[in-house]
């Protein structure tokens, strides 16, 4: 079977063509342009470069989050007019998990940490278990101390990446007892060759959407709608005080 | 020569659209799947909100204007995409879903300008219509007085300084009460009120004078609010409304038939959401029986936003041969390309 995946959740872009368990094609690409002028022009040249067409993949594959809005929105806008144009489905691979799948054959732990602003980090905890990807903590939005410490706790050798290591390499450095060490640059990133391995799996359990259906994962809610719920909540309470 | 049939796709502010138009004049379809109720309870548009919106529209969408068609995507000549200006994400979620479906498909692309296309909404319902004209473009967004040389080619006479005539709608229906949007709902207030009920301003901008400004207007009738409040006098919405309507309607038209005057134009016209106004309409359209010009208005559905006038304007591109590539990027603050 043939995959396309593409990934623009985060820093750095990137697209793979993966064809019968072979890496026919990768573009990865961190140069600070904006995945709206970059993507589709790599699509393209992995497309050409794998010697296959666009209409010979059986599914688009695509990180469904979470990762920065604006990443997401394009990514996943981009997968839906690839699979609608050659009448296929779209494949969602969580994006912390994806980056988890970059450490295969690891023998320990693995912490994914993006940077996620307003002090939290989009991070899970996995190991290899047999060559298959196996979640000890599904991937989630929380305070670095939070993941920091639930990875102390379970008491492995663990490897961290992702686009946090650069930001947090200082608390962890603080704040980690155990074994630890950072990823090397050539698998810190989100890599669509991670996501088309993932993609595969899942397309054999049949867990893919009909392009219409497919939406990404944000893991949190709007500005607006959080100060709307948060307004709710003062007000619920003024309410409950005795007059 | 062959017809040629655009899909014009538009997702520039809080409406999903999508369009089939034959040879830029005939609507075969015009899908519109507007978000409005999801924003009224913030009171405005909420851009995140927007963008995951058209994310889950676009597909059904654009899916729903090809099926209306009784067509299929092969087809389809072209597909045409607004690039800006507009919301950035919500820009970010047509282009992108326009330059990956145009390129899986293997049809050609183009960049459309938001407010070329609410200027070839025009085309659409007046078959007759061809440059050169002018044309008012007024919405939520953007305020311009255009003169249209040819297809794509246009010289700005007039835009705002600050507000729209749409956001000061909008901004003055939330003080007195009317809630979002404010468009219509102060056109329907103000039927029941006398427009020379408050004398509100006129603005008038120094030096270039065929530019608005409405942010004055505003803090008028605010001030006339706050003042009754303190006197503990009532205040009509419907005198409010009609007042604060006929000064924009005055400068609007004065504006327009300043230019129109100068430059001796034949044919006007207006576009944009805000041209659905209905007191703006009757007194354009008196201006300009007045003057012997021949005066034109979309449709009330091709005013807001839709993917029809894309498919139009992207006609007009596509015979040109101005196609885009796939490092097409949306562009919040686009100018009118072709302007000179």
């Amino acid at each position: 079977m043939n995959i396309l995946a593409i990934d623009s959740s985060g820093l750095a872009a990137s697209a793979a063509v993966l064809s019968d368990d072979t890496v026919k094609a990768e573009f990865s690409v961190c140069n600070k342009l904006t995945h709206s002028e970059t993507l589709m022009p790599m699509i393209d040249e992995v497309i050409k470069a794998s010697g296959l067409m666009l209409s010979d993949m059986d599914a688009i594959a695509v990180t469904e989050g979470p990762g920065s809005f604006t990443g997401l929105r394009i990514g996943s806008a981009t997968a839906k007019g690839l699979a609608e144009a050659i009448d296929k489905p779209v494949i969602g691979v969580p994006t912390v998990d994806a980056l988890a799948q970059n450490m295969a054959g690891f023998d320990g732990n693995i912490v994914p940490l993006m940077d996620a602003r307003r002090n939290e980090t989009y991070t899970g905890i996995y190991t290899f278990k047999k060559d298959e990807l196996a979640i000890l903590r599904e991937q989630c939005a929380v305070p670095l101390t939070d993941i920091l410490e639930d990875a102390v706790q379970r008491n492995e050798r663990t490897v961290f990446l992702g686009d946090g290591v650069r930001v947090f390499e200082e608390q962890i450095r603080d704040y980690c007892h155990i074994p630890y060490t950072f990823a090397p640059a050539s698998l810190r990133l989100q890599r669509a060759s991670s996501v088309a391995v993932l993609a595969e799996r899942y397309y054999e359990r049949g867990q893919y959407k009909d392009a219409a259906e497919y939406s990404p994962i944000y893991l949190r809610v709007s500005q607006a709608e959080r100060e709307r719920a948060e307004a709710e909540r003062v007000k619920e309470k003024q309410d409950e005080k005795p007059e | 020569m062959d017809d040629v049939y655009i899909l014009g796709i538009e997702t520039s502010c809080d409406e999903t659209a999508a369009a089939v138009v034959r040879n830029g004049r005939e609507i075969l379809s015009n899908v519109i799947y507007s978000q409005i109720e999801t924003h009224t309870i913030y009171g405005g548009v909420v851009p995140e909100i927007a963008s995951r919106k058209h994310i889950e529209a676009v597909v059904p969408v654009v899916r729903e204007a090809i099926s209306q068609a009784s067509m299929k995507i092969e087809d389809i000549s072209a597909v045409a995409v607004t690039y800006g200006p507009g919301l950035v994400g919500p820009l970010l979620v047509g282009v992108s879903y326009a330059k990956a479906y145009a390129y899986g498909c293997g049809k050609p692309l183009i960049g459309v300008h938001h407010i070329e296309g609410h200027i070839a909404a025009n085309y659409l319902d007046n078959k007759e219509l061809k440059p050169p004209f002018m044309c008012l473009i007024v919405s939520g967004g953007h305020t311009h007085l255009v003169n249209v040389k040819d297809y794509g080619a246009y010289e700005i006479l007039g835009r705002t300084m600050d507000d729209a005539a749409g956001e000061a709608y909008d901004k003055v229906a939330r003080a007195i009460g009317l809630g979002y949007p404010g468009g219509p709902k102060i056109d329907r207030a103000a039927k029941e009120g006398d427009p020379e009920a408050i004398a509100f301003p006129r603005a008038h901008v120094d030096g270039d004078e065929y530019d608005f400004s409405f942010s004055g207007l505003k803090s008028a009738v605010l001030n006339y609010l706050n003042s009754c409040e303190m006197k503990g006098e009532e205040i009509n919405t419907a005198d409010v409304a009609a007042s604060f309507q006929a000064a924009v309607v005055d400068v609007l038209v004065g504006n327009s038939m300043k230019a129109a005057d100068t430059y001796g134009v034949r044919k006007f016209a207006i576009a944009g959401g805000v041209a659905s106004n209905s007191a703006l309409r009757k007194a354009m359209e008196d201006a300009c029986k007045e003057r012997g010009i021949l005066f034109y208005r979309p449709s009330p559905i091709l005013c807001t936003d839709n993917g029809a006038m894309i498919a139009s304007a992207g006609y007009y591109e596509y015979m040109k041969g101005n196609l885009a590539e796939l490092t097409l990027n949306a562009v919040p603050n686009l100018k009118l390309s072709g302007s000179v």
